[in-house]
């Protein structure tokens, strides 16, 4: 009988916690334990049985399987041709990111629709797309033979195909931040004199850069990975279309694990160091100089008496 | 003036030389070899088989991406535990990892001779050259869509309605499905379309784990690949223009859930 004398409340607090708090704690760590489990399985495990199976050889056989002639010159050109590309995609995107945001453009929505559509037609069209334009058959193809200039099964293929897939990095990358800008500072510093070069050079491309930059490092980090179109252009010619991704599924299909981590564990440090230095260097920096101009905002309104009533 | 003229021509030079004439150069040669051709390519049943396993993978890494997807977002932005910031940079890593060696990594990790692989062959279940295989690579490359989608959407709705649906008495359930999940809902579809078009068109890390086995595990992809290899330019032609068409559906998709956010938002 005694239960039945607690006061109501006495019997809605315990009641109230034994429905709410404890599945809320058994509900995260359901949660946490598989999402973990799930990350785990799909990208931990996978990433150390790469460097496991890679390395169990001792560093000497990773070091032969790295300098063997194939697999650094596969290192090389990839890195090399890569650069290339980005740098091309970068100083391009620049310029149309610039147009789109900056000038009436007639057929703008249909541009800007447009430049997406790398990342969804899928590689291997991409590639088979390219080999149409400028492949043996086609008119351009015939014409740059005639002067002796090879594209596709050649240098230039990859360049190209590697263009393709990464267009849009860039100019998704500069478009936000030049529209975020506004005209103001420009109109600011032509009213002070300042001529459409110096607006460029003083005013705008110190405030784009960090998307350039960001743009940059993605259109790199994707053009080293790229697979499906450049082995579509250029083929699997050794020593001369032979880049990272396509030597790495050759040696798999040779069975020849070690010559296939070795490469895959130099283009992943490079892959995950740009990553890095995307996600932390580069938001800290753009972070530590938001901070710095909102820690003088807050000094310069203290000083003024302002920030007495701000619940800060 | 002059500056204005000479960036919009280059614009428009840009998009035409490097978008428009690769899409024309393969829209003139499909032409070429016309349409009946085109469309008795697309019927046949390896091209049909190949169409259908990719649809057939497709649906199920959506499925698995998008609940996946959600839960792990959840726990970034909702639970944050220690080591939520390695979590968030794994999240990220399917981006950088080239899907060459995703393939292969998994083909590692699941193959027959591995541990695991070995474990399953003896079940009688086949990961690698194997559709199990397939999905798990599109999974792998899939990861950070809906994750990358849904994270900001949490972060800014955050969790005032969510407080107040629970002070009223609701279970974390129906806070889920009647709070947390509606005010997502364009974030979650953004994060699925982008899951469509990227597994629709995923090939490197499909091509490694698959084997590229005729009838068996040839997706829609690997056939173009294929097709394009033995020189059957009708068959690569027939399925390239189905998945491009499939991709500016997507892109279209996409475009006008962009405006339909935006003209949420003013």
């Amino acid at each position: 009988m005694k239960p039945l004398q607690l006061s109501p409340q006495a019997e809605r607090v315990p009641l109230a916690r034994a429905t709410t708090a404890p599945p809320m704690e058994l509900g995260k760590w359901a949660l946490g334990s598989m999402v973990t489990g799930y990350v785990l399985l799909l990208i931990i495990l996978p990433i150390g049985q790469l460097l496991l199976t890679t390395l169990e050889g001792g560093w000497q056989r990773f070091i032969a399987a790295l300098t063997q002639p194939h697999a650094w010159f596969a290192l090389q050109i990839t890195l090399g041709l890569a650069l290339i590309a980005a740098v091309i995609n970068t100083v391009t995107g620049t310029v149309c990111a610039y147009a789109l945001v900056r000038y009436p453009l007639p057929g703008k929505r249909v541009l800007n629709a447009l430049v997406d559509l790398p990342f969804a037609i899928p590689t291997a069209v991409s590639g088979l797309m390219l080999l149409m334009l400028y492949g043996p058959k086609s008119w351009l193809g015939k014409t740059f033979s005639l002067y002796g200039i090879e594209i596709v099964y050649a240098t230039p293929g990859i360049v190209l195909a590697m263009i393709f897939v990464t267009f849009p990095f860039t100019i998704r990358a500069v478009q936000p931040i030049l529209q975020e800008m506004g005209q103001e500072m420009i109109e600011a510093a032509r009213t002070m004199g300042a001529n459409r070069w110096q607006v460029l050079w003083h005013v705008e491309l110190p405030t784009i850069l960090p998307g350039i930059l960001a743009g940059f490092t993605l259109t790199f980090s994707r053009a080293l990975a790229e697979f499906g179109s450049v082995v579509m252009v250029a083929g699997n010619i050794p020593f001369k279309t032979q880049v990272a991704s396509v030597y790495i599924y050759g040696e798999v299909e040779n069975g020849d694990f070690v010559g296939a981590g070795a490469v895959s564990i130099v283009l992943l440090l490079i892959s995950f160091g740009l990553l890095l230095y995307q996600n932390f260097w580069m938001k800290r920096q753009r972070f530590g100089w938001w901070e710095r101009i909102l820690a003088r905002w807050t000094r310069r309104k203290e000083r003024a008496g302002e920030l007495e009533n701000w619940d800060i | 003036m002059n500056w204005r003229i000479g960036i919009s021509s280059f614009t428009y030079a840009w998009f035409l030389l490097s978008l428009l004439g690769p899409i024309g150069a393969l829209l003139a040669s499909a032409v070429d070899e016309g349409a009946s051709r085109l469309w008795a390519e697309l019927f046949r049943p390896e091209a049909l088989f190949a169409l259908k396993l990719t649809l057939l993978i497709t649906v199920i890494v959506v499925v698995i991406n998008t609940v996946l997807g959600i839960l792990t977002a959840l726990l970034i932005v909702r639970h944050p535990f220690p080591g939520v910031t390695v979590l968030n940079t794994i999240v990220d890593l399917p981006f950088a990892v080239s899907p060459i060696i995703a393939g292969f990594m998994l083909v590692l990790l699941y193959g027959p001779n591995s541990l695991i692989g070995g474990f399953a062959g003896e079940m009688g279940y086949k990961i690698i050259f194997a559709l199990p295989g397939m999905i798990v690579a599109t999974l792998f490359v899939t990861f950070p869509f809906m994750v990358r989608e849904v994270v900001p959407a949490l972060q800014e709705v955050g969790t005032y309605q969510e407080q107040a649906a629970q002070t009223l008495g609701a279970s974390p359930w129906t806070i889920f499905w009647k709070v947390t999940l509606p005010s997502i809902r364009g974030s979650v579809f953004y994060g699925i379309v982008l899951t469509v078009a990227r597994s629709l068109g995923e090939f490197g890390a499909v091509l490694v784990v698959s084997g590229n086995l005729i009838n068996q595990t040839q997706s829609a992809t690997l056939y173009v690949y294929q097709a394009a290899a033995d020189f059957n330019s009708a068959g690569a032609y027939a399925l390239s223009l189905l998945l491009c068409a499939t991709s500016i559906v997507i892109l279209v998709l996409m475009e006008s859930m962009k405006k339909y956010q935006e003209g949420r938002q003013a």
